[in-house]
C-alpha cells in the first residue's frame, strides 16, 4: 500500500482509543413535566447522566434498575477497542491489502456485534417487566428505539450515537475510503 | 392651576342644580372616584407570556406578615412568600426542631414580627442578587435572605433599640447594614432602665447599629453603635460616589416629646437628618476607642449542610458616643419630621422627605463639607454640631404635593418622590429642582421603588406605588381589603399606569432587580452527599429507630413515592416521637411532605437532600395515620403510613419497618 495509506490506516486506528473517554452512544427522553429533558450516555464502561432520575421514573412501570456492575460489557468492551487499536496499527504496518480488508471485516462485525448487543438490552429491559408495577398499560412494552425516535406513554425518546459513535462511523468511512483508493490508484498492491 | 379650576366648576355646578333642580342631570354631582384611564398597549407591555419569565425580580416587604414577598415584574404575579420573622406551618419553618432556633431572641422564641424594608446587598454600590436584607420593626431584628435559596440566612436582634424602623439599609459593598431605632429608651443596667418616662430628656437615648454580614456564610455580628440624645429615627440611606463613607439618617420627634407625638412630636419647623462618618466610626471602632456595654443579643444563622440553625448569644455590644469624637456626628435641619432620606445615584444630593412639609429640600454633599470645614453651626443639639441650614442646602423643590415621604431615583437625573397626603407620584429634575410629571395612585402611596433606584445604578423603566389604601380597586372582600401595588412606565416624559397587582401584608418597602443577575444562583436541591445533619439517613439502609428514655427518634426516607419505615410500632402513651425525616430525592422540584394527625405543631416541607424533624407527642392510644402533603408522583396518594401508640405500661416493642409484598407471601 501507500505510505499515505498506511499512515491513514494508523490514524484510523488510533482514533478508536478515542471511545475509551467520551460517550459512545445516547438516549435523551423529553416530557411535558421534564422541559430540561433526561439523558443517558453509554460509555466504552458505564452510564452517565441522569440515571437515578431515568430508574426512579422506570420503577413505576416495572422496569429494571439500571446500574453499571449488571454489564458484563462495561468490563470487554475497553480491552476490545484496545484490542481493535492495536490490530489496526500492525495492519499499518504491515502494508498489505488483505490485512486492511480483514481490518473492515472486524471493525464491521465489532459495530453489528455492539448495535445487536444494544437492541438485546433494550429489549430486555423493555419487556421483562416487573409484574408487581404501579402502572401497567395493556400491550405496552418500552425497549427504547435502537437508532432514532420512539414515543413511550408521556415520553419522547430518542437513540442517537453520540461523540464516540460519531467517531467510530468516521474510522470506518476512512477505512473504507483508503481501501477505494487503494483499489483505484494503486492496483499494484 | 388644576385646583382653582376644579373649585370654580364645582360652584358653578352647584348653582347649576339649584335653578335646573334636577338631581339625575350628569355633571352635577361628583361622579364618584376618578378612575386612571389607561392606554391601550398597556396590556402588552405587562404581558409576559405563559412560559416565559418576567424580567425584574420585585422583593416587597410583608408588613405586619413579617414575610418578604417575591413577584414578578411587569406581570406582577406573585411567586413566593418567604417565611422570615414569622412562622410558617406550611413548610414547618419555625416549627421544625431545626428552625425554631432562627427565632430565638433575649425575650425568647418570638414568632412573629412586623416587616419594613427591604435592601439588597450590594458590590460597588450596585445592587448584585446575593442577599436581601429586612428588618423586624417590633422585636428589633435584621433578617438576611439568601437569594440562591430565596431562605432566610441569618437573623440578628439588635440590643438597645425599640422599634427597628431605620433599617436595613446598607454600604456599598455590604460592609455593614445599619439599623437606627424609632424609639429612644434608656440602656444600661436594669437600674439605669427603670427610670420615670418623663426624664426623657436625662435617661432616653437613641442609637443607630452598624451590623456586618460575613461575605461567605451571611452570619451576621454588631459592629458597633453610635449612641445619640433621645429622640425617633426614621429612615437611612448610605453615601455613594463623592459622599462614599457617609451614612444619612431621618429623625424626628427632636421635640423630645414622650406622649402625644401626634401633636408633642409635630410642634417644631424642623427636624433632622443625621450624617454619620461611618468610615471615622470603623476606624475609631479598630482603634479600641468604643466602650462596651450591656446589650444582651441573638445571632442565629442557618447552616445548610446541618440543615440545622445556629444561636450565638452576646452579652454587651460596642458603642460610640459622638460626644467623645468631634467630625463622627453632624445634624442638618430638615423640614417637618422627615421620612425617607435618600442619596441620588451621584451621590452628591440627599432627599429629605418631610411628611409635614409641603416642599422637598435637596442637601449637597459638597456643601455640607465646606459647612463642617467652615464650622457653620447654628448651635448644638445635645452637644452635637447643627449645621446651618442655607449653608447645606442645594435647594427646595417648591409645592411639589403634599406629604412627601419617599424618593426614589432613574438614570437620567430625575427623581420620584411619593406624596401619601395628595396620593401622587412626582416626577422632578434633581439639579433643576423642577417638577416634571405628576400621576395619581389609588391610593395615598407610602413608599416607591425603582429598579435600582437607591443604588448607584437605577435600572429605571418603571416606578412601582406601594399603596396604604386600596378601597374600591379590587373585588370587596368583607372589610379587610387586599393590600396593593401600582406599576408606571417611566420610559417616556410622561409617567404611564400599567397595572394594578395585589401583594400580600401590606407592602411598605421594595427592591427590585433585573432576573439575569439572580437566576444563576438558583440553587435546584441539597446534594445528599452533603447532608451533616445528625440524624441523617443517607439511605433507606440508614432508616432506624431508638428509644432513648421517653424520646423515640426515627430516622427516616422519602422517595417517590414512599416513607421508610412507614409501619412503626412501640410507642407508648408520654413518649415524645422526633421524626428526623430525609428527602432522599436528587432532582428539582421534588419536595415532599409529611404530616401526621393530631400534629399540635406543623406539617413539614422537605426539599431533595434536606432532614427536618418534627415533634410529635400521641395523645391517645390507638393507630395514627402520616401522609406526603405534596403532590410528589402519580402514587402520591399511596405515600403513606401508620404509627401504633400504646399505653404507657405495654411490652410491645419498638420497631419500624416497611413491609414489600414478597414478605407479606
Amino acid at each position: 500500500m501507500k505510505p499515505i495509506s498506511r499512515i491513514m490506516i494508523a490514524v484510523a486506528a488510533l482514533s478508536l482509543l478515542v471511545l475509551l473517554f467520551v460517550p459512545i452512544w445516547r438516549i435523551d427522553l423529553q416530557a411535558p413535566q421534564y422541559p430540561e429533558g433526561l439523558y443517558l450516555q453509554i460509555f466504552a464502561d458505564r452510564f452517565a447522566g441522569d440515571v437515578e432520575k431515568i430508574n426512579g421514573l422506570n420503577h413505576y412501570i416495572g422496569m429494571g434498575h439500571i446500574h453499571d456492575d449488571m454489564f458484563p460489557e462495561f468490563a470487554v468492551l475497553p480491552k476490545l477497542l484496545m484490542a481493535l487499536a492495536a490490530l489496526g496499527v500492525l495492519a499499518a504496518l504491515w502494508g498489505k491489502r488483505w490485512a486492511l480488508f480483514m481490518g473492515l471485516v472486524t471493525l464491521s462485525l465489532f459495530g453489528l456485534w455492539a448495535l445487536w448487543d444494544m437492541y438485546r438490552w433494550g429489549y430486555e429491559y423493555g419487556h421483562n417487566l416487573d409484574p408487581r408495577a404501579a402502572i401497567k398499560v395493556e400491550d405496552m412494552t418500552y425497549q427504547p428505539p435502537l437508532i432514532g425516535h420512539k414515543q413511550l406513554l408521556n415520553f419522547d425518546a430518542w437513540s442517537t450515537p453520540d461523540i464516540g459513535g460519531w467517531v467510530l462511523f468516521g474510522v470506518m468511512a476512512l477505512l473504507i475510503g483508503v481501501y477505494i483508493m487503494e483499489i483505484r490508484f494503486n492496483p499494484h498492491k | 392651576m388644576k385646583r382653582p379650576l376644579l373649585l370654580t366648576g364645582t360652584a358653578s355646578g352647584v348653582i347649576a342644580c339649584a335653578f335646573v333642580l334636577l338631581n339625575s342631570l350628569p355633571g352635577c354631582r361628583p361622579s364618584g372616584t376618578t378612575k386612571s384611564v389607561v392606554t391601550g398597549d398597556a396590556a402588552s407591555k405587562v404581558y409576559v407570556k405563559p412560559g416565559t419569565h418576567d424580567e425584574f425580580y420585585n422583593l416587597v416587604s410583608g408588613g405586619f406578615s413579617g414575610q418578604l414577598a417575591v413577584y414578578g415584574l411587569p406581570s406582577g404575579r406573585l411567586l413566593r412568600e418567604v417565611p422570615v420573622f414569622s412562622v410558617d406551618p406550611e413548610t414547618g419553618y419555625g416549627y421544625s426542631e431545626e428552625t425554631k432556633g432562627m427565632l430565638t431572641t433575649s425575650h425568647g422564641f418570638i414568632p412573629w414580627d412586623d416587616s419594613h424594608h427591604p435592601e439588597l446587598s450590594q458590590t460597588d454600590g450596585i445592587p448584585d442578587g446575593k442577599w436581601c436584607f429586612i428588618n423586624g420593626n417590633n422585636t428589633p431584628r435584621i433578617a438576611l435572605i439568601d437569594l440562591g435559596t430565596f431562605r432566610t440566612n441569618s437573623i440578628i436582634e439588635i440590643p438597645n433599640s425599640a422599634g427597628n424602623h431605620s433599617s436595613p439599609f446598607t454600604t456599598g459593598n455590604s460592609e455593614y447594614v445599619v439599623a437606627g431605632t424609632r424609639f429612644s429608651v434608656p440602656m444600661g443596667d436594669d437600674a439605669s432602665r427603670d427610670v420615670p418616662i418623663k426624664t426623657y430628656k436625662e435617661n432616653f437615648k437613641g442609637n443607630v447599629s452598624f451590623i456586618h454580614p460575613e461575605p461567605e456564610t451571611g452570619k451576621m455580628s454588631i459592629a458597633f453603635q453610635v449612641i445619640t440624645p433621645g429622640m425617633n429615627f426614621d429612615l437611612s440611606h448610605t453615601g455613594k460616589g463623592v459622599s462614599e463613607g457617609w451614612f444619612f439618617f431621618s429623625c424626628y420627634n427632636t421635640e423630645q416629646a414622650y406622649s402625644l407625638l401626634e401633636v408633642n412630636a409635630s410642634q417644631r419647623d424642623k427636624d433632622f437628618i443625621m450624617a454619620v462618618n461611618w468610615k471615622l466610626a470603623e476606624q475609631l471602632a479598630k482603634d479600641g476607642k468604643g466602650k462596651r456595654v450591656p446589650g444582651k443579643h441573638h445571632s442565629n444563622w442557618w447552616n445548610e449542610k446541618t440543615h440545622s440553625s445556629e444561636t450565638t448569644v452576646y452579652e454587651d455590644v460596642l458603642q460610640l458616643d459622638p460626644k467623645d469624637h468631634p467630625g463622627l456626628v453632624y445634624f442638618m435641619p430638615c423640614p417637618k419630621s422627615p421620612h425617607g432620606c435618600d442619596v441620588d445615584p451621584t451621590g452628591k444630593y440627599i432627599v429629605g422627605s418631610g411628611k409635614l412639609a409641603a416642599l422637598i429640600p435637596v442637601f449637597s454633599f459638597e456643601k455640607i463639607q465646606k459647612a463642617i470645614a467652615g464650622n457653620e453651626v447654628e448651635g448644638d443639639f445635645a452637644g452635637i454640631p447643627v449645621l446651618k441650614y442655607e449653608s447645606v442646602l442645594h435647594g427646595e423643590v417648591k409645592k411639589p404635593g403634599l406629604g412627601p415621604l419617599h424618593t426614589e431615583f432613574d438614570a437620567n437625573g430625575n427623581a420620584y418622590t411619593s406624596f401619601f397626603v395628595s396620593s401622587e407620584i412626582v416626577k422632578w429634575n434633581v439639579e433643576k429642582l423642577e417638577v416634571v410629571d405628576r400621576v395619581p395612585t389609588y391610593y395615598s402611596i407610602g413608599h416607591l421603588c425603582v429598579p435600582g433606584g437607591d443604588s448607584k445604578k437605577p435600572w429605571g423603566k418603571y416606578v412601582i406605588a406601594y399603596n396604604k389604601i386600596t378601597k374600591d380597586r379590587y373585588l370587596p372582600t368583607g372589610p379587610e381589603l387586599t393590600q396593593s401595588a401600582q406599576l408606571y412606565s417611566i420610559d417616556g416624559d410622561k409617567m404611564e399606569l400599567l397595572l394594578d397587582f395585589p401583594t400580600t401584608g401590606e407592602p411598605h418597602y421594595a427592591q427590585a432587580i433585573p432576573a439575569e443577575l439572580v437566576k444563576p444562583r438558583e440553587v435546584k436541591f441539597f446534594k445528599i452527599e452533603e447532608n451533616e445533619h445528625p440524624f441523617a439517613a443517607k439511605g433507606e439502609k440508614d432508616t432506624k429507630i431508638e428509644r432513648r428514655g421517653k424520646e423515640v427518634h426515627v430516622w427516616m426516607t422519602t422517595i417517590r413515592s414512599h416513607f421508610a419505615p412507614d409501619n412503626i410500632e412501640g410507642v407508648k402513651l408520654g413518649d415524645e416521637v422526633y421524626f428526623h425525616i430525609t428527602n432522599l430525592e436528587q432532582d428539582w422540584d421534588v419536595p415532599h411532605g409529611f404530616a401526621i394527625k393530631g400534629a399540635a405543631n406543623a406539617e413539614l416541607l422537605l426539599m431533595p437532600g434536606e432532614t427536618q424533624t418534627l415533634k410529635w407527642v400521641p395523645t391517645r392510644v390507638g393507630v395514627t395515620p402520616m401522609y406526603c402533603t405534596d403532590f410528589c408522583s402519580a402514587l402520591h396518594q399511596e405515600m403513606q403510613g401508620y404509627v401504633r401508640v400504646s399505653p404507657a405500661n405495654s411490652n410491645v416493642p419498638l420497631t419500624a419497618l416497611t413491609v414489600s409484598v414478597d414478605a407479606e407471601l
